[in-house]
């Protein structure tokens, strides 16, 4: 065999790569970062501040009003839809004509644009003219998502669910569907139940999928903006002000540019620590 | 403990088999008998339909017409987890979060068993099977023989178990492993004294396991037979060519009307020779001789023959000879002797038979 040529040419291969992580990630932190530390007053002029901001959104009532609000919506959705996902995969069809059908029907609302999706729900749930709203005050309930800051929240989670219950149900059924027959052949023989298959078979062959299913309904639901947008603006008041909107009435609202960077770092930081927590915790005893 | 009775099976996959075309049917029909306690192999080439009558005996399949039925009980429309039946999967099966003794004691823990018994029991096997050490351990992380173990564990823990299936369990298994979970399989069946049905394509595998082979070809059974009778009274010439090796060989033949044989021109004399093959062969389109290259033996008079080439196979070597189109092959010992280039082969009456269309020719 020839001897290996030792050199470092290969890294030529790699900065594609470096470069635009750095244009499309790193130079925007760090820009960021540098708004964090300092104070403007526009003219280009800036005075260093030190962690002057990081203290203040710590401190501030109104960010831990929004991380609490925000903890609460990502906890009601994930609660939601994890469940609702893994049994409606296990509800659907293995084989035939139906599993195209059902497949079309689950990717439907992933395709549609976010903005359109609040705009949807915005009309549906309108008290006087949308279908829902006209429907529940019908059935004579007092509803008005507009006014009641728990009929906002309601709206809100359950478009999320209808929005991305989907792509639960889509892992899920991919996972379900990675498993051989003879696991289930083999359970009969058994005389496993129902609900022995479910938690022996099918739970841990879907773990890995689910991991994920959870990991990506985690992020994208902490940073959820457009659709909050469009349907309540965070109001009535300030209750769907979740961190995303906060962060942005602070930063352009306001023009706090310091305080938004500071808020906006720590944001990161929960994301980063949180994924990162969901994933040890599910993972742990597996390399056993 | 039963006895395992199969009347007049049959199975297809399609949902409107028509009955007179044998190309809609994955199982003909079977008309077969187990008794308790005996080691039968179900051997065939693949796509014969042998898991399929495997499957049907475990209930994973409801057969489309016939019954089954375990002594005198009619478990046809039984479901698997009733019919006490344990099967093993040709790819491992466990339930990787549950440790090797949770694993074992599955079966017993879902017919609700009282646990100081499912321990008793999963001891027991454990021992049996060497899986003693491996019991606190997760089973995800066993090499596949130890899985194919627990699979097999888990058959074995019920008390009531009336058969274990066994559908080509060492497909995924290393070689060297392959011949101690196979003696391991025989050594088991002498000590539990349950009936044992074992699918495979490889003859070395059922011949070895079994007391009784059943061979399969294209969703019918050719033989059930031992397997001393398999080598020397194929009732197919499928029987013929497909245990043994080489298999056996296969002369295009004419049967005047006294029943004798000729081959050649040169007359053969045959184990179902006589008035037995004149009637049997009558309106027959396919004749053939069949005789296996172990009862080929050279001699001064008979077929003459061409020696092509001789491979040593050890302890015999094998002898390719030719008469005009035909290949005929020969085992003979070491110290026998082999004509150098040309010469006559004969062969021993009591072992040659003569074939209708595939079918021995008998009463």
């Amino acid at each position: 065999m020839a001897a290996k040529t030792l050199n470092h040419k290969a890294w030529w291969l790699v900065a594609p790569v470096v470069v635009l992580v750095a244009f499309n990630a790193v130079i925007p932190l760090m820009a960021v970062v540098n708004y964090s530390v300092q104070e403007t007053f526009g003219n280009n002029e800036f005075f260093f501040e030190g962690v002057r901001w990081f203290e203040q959104v710590m401190q501030s009532e109104r960010f831990r009003d929004a991380l609490g609000r925000q903890l609460l919506f990502t906890a009601l959705v994930l609660a939601i839809e994890i469940p609702l996902g893994v049994a409606i995969a296990l509800a659907m069809p293995r084989k035939g004509i139906g599993v195209s059908i059902c497949l079309v029907l689950m990717a439907m609302p992933l395709l549609i644009p976010w903005n359109v999706v609040g705009a949807i729900w915005n009309i549906f749930a309108l008290p006087d003219i949308g279908l829902l709203g006209r429907a529940l005050n019908g059935m004579g309930f007092d509803y008005n998502y507009t006014r009641q800051p728990f009929d906002a929240w309601a709206t809100l989670v359950a478009m999320d669910v209808w929005h991305w219950t989907s792509l639960v149900v889509l892992l899920a059924y991919a996972g379900l569907s990675a498993i051989p027959d003879a696991y289930y052949q083999a359970a009969r023989i058994d005389g496993a139940s129902r609900w022995a298959i479910f938690r022996h078979i099918q739970l841990p062959k879907m773990k890995h999928v689910l991991l994920i299913a959870v990991l990506l309904r985690f992020m994208d639901s902490f940073m959820i903006y457009t659709e909050v947008v469009v349907l309540t603006g965070g109001g009535p008041g300030n209750s769907t002000t979740l961190l995303s909107i906060d962060l942005v009435k602070l930063a352009l609202g306001q023009f706090d540019l310091g305080p938004a960077a500071a808020m906006s770092l720590i944001y990161f930081l929960i994301i980063l620590l949180l994924s990162w927590l969901f994933y040890t915790v599910m993972t742990k005893g597996e390399e056993k | 403990m039963a006895r395992i009775l199969l009347e007049q099976v049959r199975h297809s996959y399609r949902d409107n088999p028509r009955p007179e075309v044998d190309a809609d049917w994955a199982l003909r029909e079977v008309d077969l008998e187990w008794a308790d306690g005996g080691a039968y192999a179900l051997l065939g080439p693949s796509g014969c339909g042998k898991t399929t009558l495997l499957n049907l005996i475990s209930g994973l399949l409801k057969p489309t017409a016939g019954r089954l039925r375990f002594d005198d009980r009619d478990v046809t429309d039984l479901e698997p987890g009733e019919r006490n039946i344990a099967q093993v999967f040709q790819f491992p099966v466990v339930y990787d979060t549950m440790t090797v003794f949770d694993n074992l004691a599955f079966p017993l823990r879902n017919r609700g068993v009282a646990e100081g018994e499912v321990k008793r029991r999963v001891h027991e096997i454990a021992a049996m099977l060497d899986l003693e050490p491996t019991l606190g351990k997760r089973a995800a992380g066993l090499t596949a023989d130890g899985k194919q173990k627990i699979s097999l564990g888990r058959g074995l823990v019920r008390s009531d178990v009336a058969a274990i299936l066994f559908d080509e369990p060492l497909t995924v298994i290393d070689p060297h492993l392959k011949w101690r979970l196979r003696s391991k399989l025989k050594e088991l069946h002498q000590r539990v004294g349950r009936t044992m049905i074992y699918v495979t394509h490889d003859q070395t595998e059922a011949l070895t396991f079994a007391d009784q082979v059943v061979v399969m070809i294209e969703g019918q059974v050719v033989q059930a037979g031992t397997p001393v009778e398999l080598f020397e009274r194929p009732r197919h010439t499928f029987v013929g060519y497909f245990i043994g090796s080489p298999g056996m060989n296969l002369l295009p033949c004419e049967v005047d009307p006294a029943g004798v044989a000729r081959y050649a021109g040169v007359p053969i004399e045959t184990a179902n020779g006589g008035p037995v093959a004149a009637r049997g062969t009558a309106g027959k389109k396919q004749l053939q001789i069949g005789v296996r290259p172990e009862f080929v033996r050279f001699a001064e008079r008979g077929v003459p023959v061409t020696i092509e080439r001789v491979s040593d196979a050890g302890r015999y070597r094998i002898v390719h000879a030719r008469h005009g189109g035909q290949e005929i092959k020969a085992v003979v010992g070491e110290g026998a002797p082999v004509p150098e280039r040309d010469g006559h082969v004969r062969f021993e009456p009591e072992r040659t038979q003569i074939y209708a269309d595939g079918w021995i020719v008998e009463e």
